[in-house]
């Protein structure tokens, strides 16, 4: 199958340019074997990949248009030239390798771990399996970046706008029962940016690799905030 | 050129559960930790994780600790350190509430207690019936326990090195751990951090196999690195492979496939275990069942076209248990396998997985190592935990959902007693220049410019070598051909190159510093493979079929210094309870 990669090295390209690479592809070949196939042809390709089965969230990146991850990408599937380009919106560090630092700030801002304010039992705290079913579709979030790097509203206020992923945890604390801090969680939110700036495009949904729906959470998050408002 | 220096008191090198859990005590007592790992924390491979981890809490049925320690023991096959296992055994019960306190979003029973399962090896009242003592987050465990512990060391504000890659430890002349040299992968600099004390927690090194359920970063640094610095590695002869990795690709299809109620069948839809394991059937201990498929394959009654694996079956089990109980695992099939296991079975042989053996640490996590007054003194400042460690807790085979346990509470333990260390020792020692030396001579050897062979095809035959020679079944001849090769392979590795030299983001030269490592780790697993003459837990012999305890109830000690090989003895005794003798392991 044929490839067209984003190259750049900074140190040696004055700019970024796309190469072609034709790739045997056996069958349930993925993405990312495809990507190690171009790099044993040249070691100083660079992308980011680990477990090789989707639950690391290193090998985010944009193939033909749509944020997906290599290692669970069958490459059987795709469009020739399969054209395979960094995350849109970030700055590129080298080839595919992009800048995420901004993305895990903006996951930081929503002080993403459990706040319990009462003494802690001196065994676990009690959760019924339907108050912790409420977690599922929230949890398994892998932090790879796909949803908040195809979002439009991310793009443009990346530094203000908390974007999907964190904003996808943010209500994981907000929804479970064990959590104490929703006033002050919902308190954090407010102003025209941080949550607001979500236009319910729901690129982030169409994207995610495990099937989360952040758009819903967010909109989950707004109809708490006006019940607290009544 | 000057390598710019920070200061911590407390350097922890990997950020998967046992670093995290370390650091988390550390910063939680307002010390300076840094945190160095060569990828992002939570694509650490405690990520992947899926099936649970073990505590007697009761919430299902029956238990107690003690049940827990003998399951462990036995599983062991009686090598492993029973102070150690009897003191992770009572630790794991206030640790597994611990982490449901900071977050992890375990599974539930309709009590409103944390969901337990059925796991391989364990029972109660010492042999008795299936135990249930795996706590488990639906089939993604490590995945919520690795999250939640990085978002409390955010909470805590630890200092994160991202994407650093250490390169070696720094000692001086009086063996003092002084911290190390990394190598910022962003920019291509390296950085020396001094520190009072370092923990390593690097994690596996399943990279040197072929087929493994381990992923591209586990490629054994920290194990390397104690190499490098002196310390001998301890066990490493046992390396486990499990029983259910997908038929030729790797990945991982947890035990807790089994705990639901999913069993293994052979090409004649026979459930095959009953003839090696009659009361634990595909319950019994790792080793037992990984062998059984082997043998199954061996004699022809595998499945598929070439007869190369075996079935497992979960479509008794009904959507709703799959869906609820395993969705990770569905996925996996769904994904590399385009089948649904709550409809076709899934094809499955056994994989490299976990390293029982490692950096020989004591059960405080302190690192000991043979010096002038026995093979156990601790070398100061210098901390393992977690799969790079050996404690040894699980001596000659691990029991699934014990991993997550061991990298939490010896993670936890070598927190306390780094805080412990740096009250008695609250000054930075002077770092003389040469002890920057090997270090720095490690990172410029790969600058070397010129014609060689390239990283990727010495990688390659190392892990085929590996998988050839080293594998489920051992035997002397097939070891000490392997061994020979392997040490052509290494000579090889002088005369590598690379061609690609630049600074920014070279993953290049990051692969070059870890086929280092894996060399180093690969020789050490060979080497003590081909030093033990009998047959325990993980370490199969068809020369030496059975298990010999007058002569081989001992730990294995590698030496990096002429691939020297050592022993030192298994301590039998417990810290409270009467001690578990040797017996003959039937599940």
């Amino acid at each position: 199958m044929k490839f067209r990669v984003y190259r750049y090295n900074p140190d040696t390209d004055p700019k970024p340019r796309m190469v072609d690479y034709e790739i045997k592809t056996p069958p349930g070949m993925m993405l990312r074997e495809a990507l190690l196939e171009i790099k044993r042809q040249d070691e100083g390709f660079a992308f980011r990949h680990s477990c090789g089965e989707g639950v690391c969230g290193s090998d985010g990146m944009n193939v033909n248009g749509k944020n997906r991850l290599a290692c669970i990408t069958l490459v059987a599937g795709l469009k020739e030239p399969v054209e395979v380009r960094p995350f849109p919106g970030r700055p590129v560090i080298r080839d595919l390798v992009v800048d995420m630092s901004q993305f895990y700030e903006q996951y930081r801002n929503v002080q993403p771990y459990l706040v319990r304010k009462d003494p802690l039992p001196e065994a676990e705290i009690l959760q019924s399996p339907a108050d912790r079913d409420k977690l599922d579709g929230l949890y398994e979030c892998i932090l790879c970046g796909c949803c908040s790097t195809s979002c439009p509203s991310f793009w443009w206020n990346p530094d203000k706008f908390h974007g999907p992923a964190a904003l996808l945890q943010a209500w994981r604390f907000l929804a479970d029962s064990r959590d104490q801090a929703t006033d002050e969680r919902l308190d954090a939110l407010e102003g025209p940016y941080k949550l607001f700036r979500c236009h319910t495009i729901m690129s982030c949904v169409e994207v995610c690799p495990k099937g989360l729906n952040p758009t819903r959470a967010i909109g989950h998050i707004k109809e708490l905030m006006l019940a607290k408002g009544l | 050129m000057t390598i710019p220096r920070r200061h911590f008191d407390a350097l922890i090198i990997g950020a998967g559960g046992a670093g995290l859990n370390a650091a988390r005590r550390l910063a939680g007592a307002d010390l300076r930790v840094a945190v160095v790992s060569k990828v992002f924390p939570t694509r650490s491979h405690t990520v992947a994780a899926q099936g649970g981890v073990n505590a007697a809490l009761a919430n299902v049925l029956p238990d107690n600790w003690h049940w827990h320690m003998f399951d462990t023991v036995k599983g062991s096959d009686y090598l492993g350190d029973q102070d150690a296992i009897e003191y992770m055994c009572r630790e794991a019960i206030p640790t597994v509430y611990e982490l449901e306190h900071a977050g992890v979003p375990f599974s539930r029973l309709d009590t409103g207690k944390i969901y337990q399962r059925a796991f391989g090896g364990m029972s109660q009242n010492f042999g008795g019936e299936q135990a249930a003592r795996t706590c488990a987050a639906a089939d993604r465990t490590g995945h919520a326990i690795l999250h939640a512990l990085y978002q409390q060391n955010l909470r805590a504000r630890t200092h994160f090195f991202d994407e650093f890659f250490a390169i070696d430890l720094l000692r001086d002349d009086e063996g003092y751990c002084l911290g190390a040299l990394v190598l910022e992968i962003e920019t291509g600099e390296p950085l020396v951090i001094e520190s009072k004390t370092t923990l390593i927690a690097t994690g596996g090194y399943g990279q040197v196999f072929r087929t493994t359920t381990n992923a591209y970063i586990n490629t054994g640094d920290g194990m390397a690195m104690a190499l490098r610095a002196g310390v001998p590695l301890q066990d490493m002869e046992f390396y486990q492979f499990h029983p259910t990795g997908v038929a030729g690709k790797g990945m991982l299809i947890t035990e807790g496939a089994r705990g639901e109620g999913g069993y293994l069948i052979n090409v004649r839809g026979e459930r095959f275990m009953e003839r090696y394991a009659p009361r634990a059937l595909d319950l019994a201990s790792r080793d037992v069942v990984s062998r059984a498929i082997a043998s199954e394959v061996r004699e022809g009654r595998g499945c598929g076209e070439h007869g190369d694996h075996v079935l497992l079956k979960l479509d008794h089990l009904g959507k709703d248990v799959v869906g609820r109980r395993l969705p990770g695992i569905r996925d996996i099939c769904r994904t590399f396998l385009g089948l649904d296991p709550a409809e076709e079975p899934i094809p499955v042989f056994p994989t490299a997985h976990y390293a029982m053996g490692g950096i020989p640490t004591d059960r405080f996590g302190r690192v000991v190592a043979p010096a002038r007054h026995g093979p156990e003194e601790v070398v100061p400042g210098l901390y393992a935990a977690g799969e790079c460690a050996c404690v040894s807790v699980h001596g000659a085979n691990r029991l699934g959902g014990n991993s997550l346990l061991d990298i939490l509470v010896f993670g936890r333990a070598a927190g306390t007693d780094m805080l412990q260390y740096l009250r008695e020792n609250p000054n930075h020692r002077p770092l003389p220049d040469a002890a920057l030396d090997q270090a720095a001579g490690r990172l410029a050897r790969w600058d070397r410019k010129g014609d060689g062979e390239s990283i990727a095809t010495i990688k390659a035959e190392l892990r085929k070598l590996m998988e050839d020679h080293c594998s489920v079944f051992r035997t002397r001849e097939v070891m000490a051909e392997g061994l020979a090769k392997l040490k052509a392979l290494r000579e090889r590795i002088e005369g590598a190159r690379l061609k690609d030299h630049s600074r920014t983001f070279n993953t290049a030269r990051i692969e070059a510093l870890e086929l280092d490592n894996l060399m180093d780790v690969g020789m050490a697993t060979l080497c003590s493979a081909l030093y033990r003459e009998e047959s325990r837990g993980a370490h199969s012999r068809i020369d030496f079929p059975k298990r010999n305890d007058a002569e081989w109830m001992k730990h294995s000690l590698y030496q990096r210094d002429g691939d020297r090989m050592d022993f030192k003895p298994v301590r039998t005794k417990p810290l409270t309870v009467d001690s578990f003798p040797p017996k003959e392991r039937v599940y």
